[in-house]
């Protein structure tokens, strides 16, 4: 049985000027001790599917259908007490921005000991024993002084260290991360990715990894998933995705980024067009109108996800041009596609 | 004159922007946030900076600008020394792009109006029609219409924002932009847009660029050479070829390890040199060498004496005890 | 090499021909732009859906029509008297008049009844009204002007200019404003009374000092709001890319900054009215304001003191006129500090 499983999950965010739907039917497996990376520019949605599962979207989004299932439970509809009781819990989160995460006017110890003292039963002494463990654990020096210190004494990378402490300190199964390392110096966020996959590797957590940066993606994750405009494009293991992307959007994406290995001066090819406008959705496929290889398909209808390999998903017309002229498509009842074989047609060539 | 031709576009000369804090009552620390930095930009030549928080890139672009009066230090800007009374002539022909694109623009003015601003203050038009050419122009070389030019900057998204940034950086004709952080306010798919036009720009009209950035892989394909900073000092300066094949300093090379490579398996394999502790404060620079506290090569000389900025290879400059 | 797409026939729904490319227009055709709306458009439009601002400006509309045009129209002047018909009730008739009325001559009648020397009250609010709304609209005027430069000049140069001016402002701004306000329409009144300028004789010493005292002492307000709306701005990359490109100071307050305050001043100006309104009605109610017989609110609420048990309402119709006028302009402050807020664009 798999840790978590999102089906069809439609969060939307009804404001004033209209429907923003930022999720619109996402579906994914994360099984036990891996990293799943979900990666996608801002508008995508990846934010917006991790608050969903903890169920702390702000107000006016509200999950609108769907199911999320935490070892078999289901948590779509579920009391807001048995939330409380899964968050910091089973699932830890760290955010973005660790200064306002943190409370500025509670001491550090305070803070980390407020999650051990509601989820577990130990007394006043044994939480602050553990509290220092967990500083120890992320590579704090000095835990007995930073626990009697504030959030604005700490630098950046510190502040997200005591975050990583605060969300494992009850060893939760799942840690979702949201964009933990964006708002660090690179030289930080070596150290902090660094530290999670000790972590994961000691603890043995399942990381949902929520990014924009490919790069922290090929480094740390194990599975990927590529979402654009709420729904997932693509989803496959790190390796498929960066070595052999079946979606067009993906594409553009890894040959966009310039790399810092490439010795030559090669041109970079953007992504033509403007991120799409959540209020005015285009019909058919989303990336459409940026896309180099769109077709009438992709303006009248949204592709679906299909198989294009072993644990490897995408959801684009182009593959289906493919696999029709390989006739490579391999159909299941009513005639809906269920695989294409997309290493047919390279073979031939 | 031979001079003439090697004379740089842009001399920068020992450098220092300090900012005084108030650390207390009565007390003022100063910030040191440039502590004399020297370079030079030949014409057409695109000048990288790179650095972490605090290591002062933005303040060396703006005290460059004379946006801030550099508290010492000189600036030539071909061969004519920036000060008061150059300073208009200057000001025509070295502009600023900025990072932010939301509030580089008045919100409540056109397009149009921002983009002829450096027009309208140096009165480089004789007619309203002229003006509104220049501005089509403007418009179409950065790859927005005409039409555009009546909408007001909040209707944009923020790489459309950013091109009209660059737009009106290039109304007076500059020969010379200081790019700040471009690109790091726009999403992943758009950068590359936006790198390709500033290149695009470069050669259509000669200019030179000095482009500040945190992201070394944008660096590295956009820049000639790249400057690496750490805490008000220039720590390293070469081609950028050269300084990724044989970084010199240890500060570039655990920079460069650190930075995730979108490459899975080069990714894995590839050796992490992880720095231990965090980036001082620029208000505590440490004594003698800023980057001795995390530096795996310290020595005893290191703390006493801050090291110069010597060229150890032909072009490839570092400060450093202990290559 | 290009073969030709098989149609696999048991997925009926793929068309082939879907798979040919698209069109560039038929990409721009998916992308909805929405339409071109400027900020000062924009919040016209929030403030046009606010119901209870747009109440306000109707009323303030309707009075103010009121109380400029009605007065050549009416067939009463505030300075009429006749004794025969003192403290008439609303609608009700003198003696006179109704014998008048027996005879076939139509009479208008009082709508709010008449005062102590007979004067039809109706015309005397009216008239009042108009002082009121000239006091208010003047003195605001002048607030606005002279607190605008202040805190421009005080914003942007900041620093010791920008200290100085502060600390003058504090100063102002501890006063009692009460009190120097009396002393001030005491000592000017008696100077203003004197001049022989026509312009002051007509407006009348009590409105002028008025005036001179909101331009000494109210516009502090607004030169603090203007000021603190400058430094916010001062710190926009806008202005700084401004004096990148080599621009003045005085063009980037002139371009950049007062258009941003343009929000700030339209509010509190609109807030300075009711104040203003309700400073000269006191004024004018402790008999420092207009002179006699030229009514205003104020003094109109003060002359109805005497006799206010049998005649109430001539304290009730002045008293409302005011509570609508300064309920009107605060409400309509508050909807438009709504409307241009833009946190609440979307």
């Amino acid at each position: 049985m798999n840790l978590l499983e999102v089906k069809d999950l439609h969060t939307s965010f009804f404001t004033p000027s209209g429907v923003v739907k930022a999720v619109d039917g996402v579906s994914f497996n994360l099984s036990k001790g891996t990293v799943l990376g979900i990666v996608g520019e801002s508008g995508s949605g990846k934010s917006v599917t991790a608050y969903s599962i903890l169920q702390i979207l702000t107000h006016p989004g509200r999950i609108v259908s769907g199911s999320i299932k935490l070892e078999g439970k289901e948590l779509v509809g579920a009391s807001e007490e048995e939330m409380r009781r899964i968050r910091g819990n089973k699932i830890g989160i760290i955010f973005q921005d660790p200064m306002t995460s943190l409370n500025p006017v509670f001491t550090v110890g305070n803070q980390l000991m407020e999650a051990i003292l509601l989820h577990t039963n130990r007394n006043h002494s044994e939480a602050y024993a553990r509290a220092i463990e967990m500083l120890n654990l992320v590579g704090i020096n000095e835990p007995d002084k930073r626990m009697k210190q504030y959030a604005y004494e700490l630098s950046g990378g510190m502040r997200q260290r005591v975050m990583i402490a605060m969300a494992l300190a009850c060893e939760p199964d799942i840690l979702i991360a949201d964009e933990p390392t964006t708002a660090l110096d690179v030289t930080i966020q070596a150290q902090i990715l660094e530290l999670m996959m000790d972590l994961q590797k000691k603890m043995g957590m399942a990381i949902i990894m929520i990014t924009h940066d490919l790069g922290v993606i090929a480094n740390m994750c194990d599975e990927v998933i590529v979402m654009y405009a709420g729904k997932v494009a693509e989803r496959g293991t790190a390796r498929q995705i960066f070595y052999n992307p079946r979606h067009e959007y993906t594409k553009g994406l890894l040959n966009s980024i310039p790399n810092i290995d490439s010795d030559g001066k090669e041109r970079l090819i953007p992504i033509a067009g403007t991120p799409i406008d959540m209020l005015n959705m285009p019909a058919g496929c989303a990336f459409a109108p940026r896309c180099g290889q769109a077709m009438k398909a992709c303006l009248k209808q949204h592709p679906e996800e299909v198989w294009v390999a072993k644990d490897h998903l995408s959801a684009c017309w182009v593959n289906v041009r493919e696999g029709l002229k390989n006739d490579a498509i391999e159909t299941g009842e009513g005639g809906k596609i269920v695989r294409i074989d997309t290493d047919k047609g390279e073979k031939h060539e | 004159m031979n001079d003439n031709a090697k004379r740089p576009l842009v001399d920068v000369r020992d450098l220092k922007q300090y900012f005084p804090i108030s650390t207390g009552f009565f007390q003022k620390k100063p910030l040191k946030a440039v502590d004399g930095v020297s370079f030079e930009i030949q014409k057409g030549e695109t000048l990288g900076l790179v650095g972490e928080s605090g290591c002062g890139k933005t303040t060396v672009g703006r005290s460059l600008l004379h946006l801030y009066t550099p508290t010492s230090g000189e600036v030539y800007f071909d061969g004519v020394k920036v000060e008061e009374k150059t300073l208009p002539q200057f000001r025509r022909r070295a502009q600023l792009v900025f990072q932010d694109p939301y509030s580089s623009l008045n919100p409540r003015m056109t397009v149009g109006d921002i983009v002829a601003e450096p027009l309208d203050v140096h009165k480089l038009y004789s007619s309203k029609k002229e003006r509104d050419e220049k501005i089509n122009s403007l418009l179409h070389m950065v790859g927005l219409s005409s039409e555009q030019a009546t909408r007001y900057a909040h209707e944009f998204s923020g790489g459309q924002r950013q091109r009209i940034g660059i737009a009106r950086s290039l109304a007076s004709n500059p020969e010379f932009i200081v790019c700040d952080e471009p690109v790091s306010a726009l999403d992943v798919s758009i950068q590359a847009q936006i790198i390709n036009m500033l290149e695009d720009l470069q050669k259509k009209l000669g200019l030179a660029y000095l482009f500040i950035a945190h992201d070394l892989a944008v660096v590295k394909h956009i820049s000639n050479r790249i400057a690496v900073m750490y805490l008000g000092k220039m720590v390293e300066l070469a081609s950028s070829s050269e300084l990724h094949r044989h970084p010199l300093h240890p500060y570039t090379i655990s920079l460069l390890s650190a930075v995730p490579i979108p490459d899975p398996d080069r990714s894995r394999a590839s050796r992490r040199i992880v720095l231990k502790g965090d980036i001082p404060s620029p208000l505590n620079v440490p004594s003698g060498c800023p980057f001795r506290t995390r530096c795996n090569r310290a020595t005893a000389i290191c703390a006493e004496k801050c090291p110069e900025f010597l060229e150890v290879e032909p072009g490839h400059f570092a400060a450093c005890h202990n290559i | 090499m290009d073969k030709p797409l098989k149609k696999n026939p048991l997925s009926l729904q793929l068309d082939p021909n879907l798979f040919q490319p698209a069109t560039e227009e038929e990409k721009a055709q998916q992308i909805v732009t929405r339409e071109s709306v400027s900020f000062m458009r924009d919040a016209m439009r929030r403030l046009r859906r606010n119901k209870i601002s747009m109440a306000c400006v109707v009323i303030l509309v309707l009075m103010t029509l009121a109380a400029f045009v009605l007065p050549s129209f009416y067939p009463y002047t505030y300075a009429q008297q006749d004794v025969t018909a003192q403290y008439l009730a609303p609608m009700q008739y003198s003696q006179k008049e109704l014998a008048k009325i027996s005879q076939g001559i139509s009479v208008f009648p009082h709508l709010m009844g008449t005062d102590s020397l007979g004067r039809d009250y109706a015309c005397r609010v009216i008239y009042g009204t108009r002082i009121s709304l000239l006091a208010g609209i003047v003195s605001a005027f002048i607030v606005v002007v002279i607190g605008i430069i202040y805190g421009a000049i005080s914003g942007y140069f900041g620093g010791k200019v920008d200290m100085i001016m502060m600390r003058i402002v504090d100063v102002i701004y501890s006063l009692p404003d009460v009190l120097i306000v009396i002393l001030l329409s005491v000592a000017l009144k008696d100077a203003i009374s004197a001049s022989k300028n026509l312009f002051i004789m007509q407006v009348g010493a009590g409105l002028i000092s008025i005036f001179i005292v909101f331009g000494l002492l109210y516009w502090v307000g607004m030169a603090r709001q203007v000021r603190g709306q400058i430094l916010s701005i001062k710190e926009q990359e806008y202005v700084l890319a401004s004096k990148s490109i080599g621009a003045s100071p005085a063009r980037i307050i002139r371009k950049h900054m007062i258009p941003n305050c343009v929000s700030v001043i339209i509010i509190t100006a609109a807030m300075q009215i009711p104040s203003a309104i309700f400073t000269e009605s006191f004024l004018s109610f402790l008999g420092l304001g207009v002179s006699v017989p030229m009514p205003s609110l104020g003094s109109l609420a003060s002359d109805a003191r005497s006799g206010l048990v049998s005649y109430p309402y001539l304290l009730i119709w002045p008293a409302l006129s005011i509570f609508l006028i300064v309920l009107s302009f605060n409400l309509l402050g508050n909807g438009l500090r709504d409307a241009f807020d833009p946190k609440l664009r979307s």
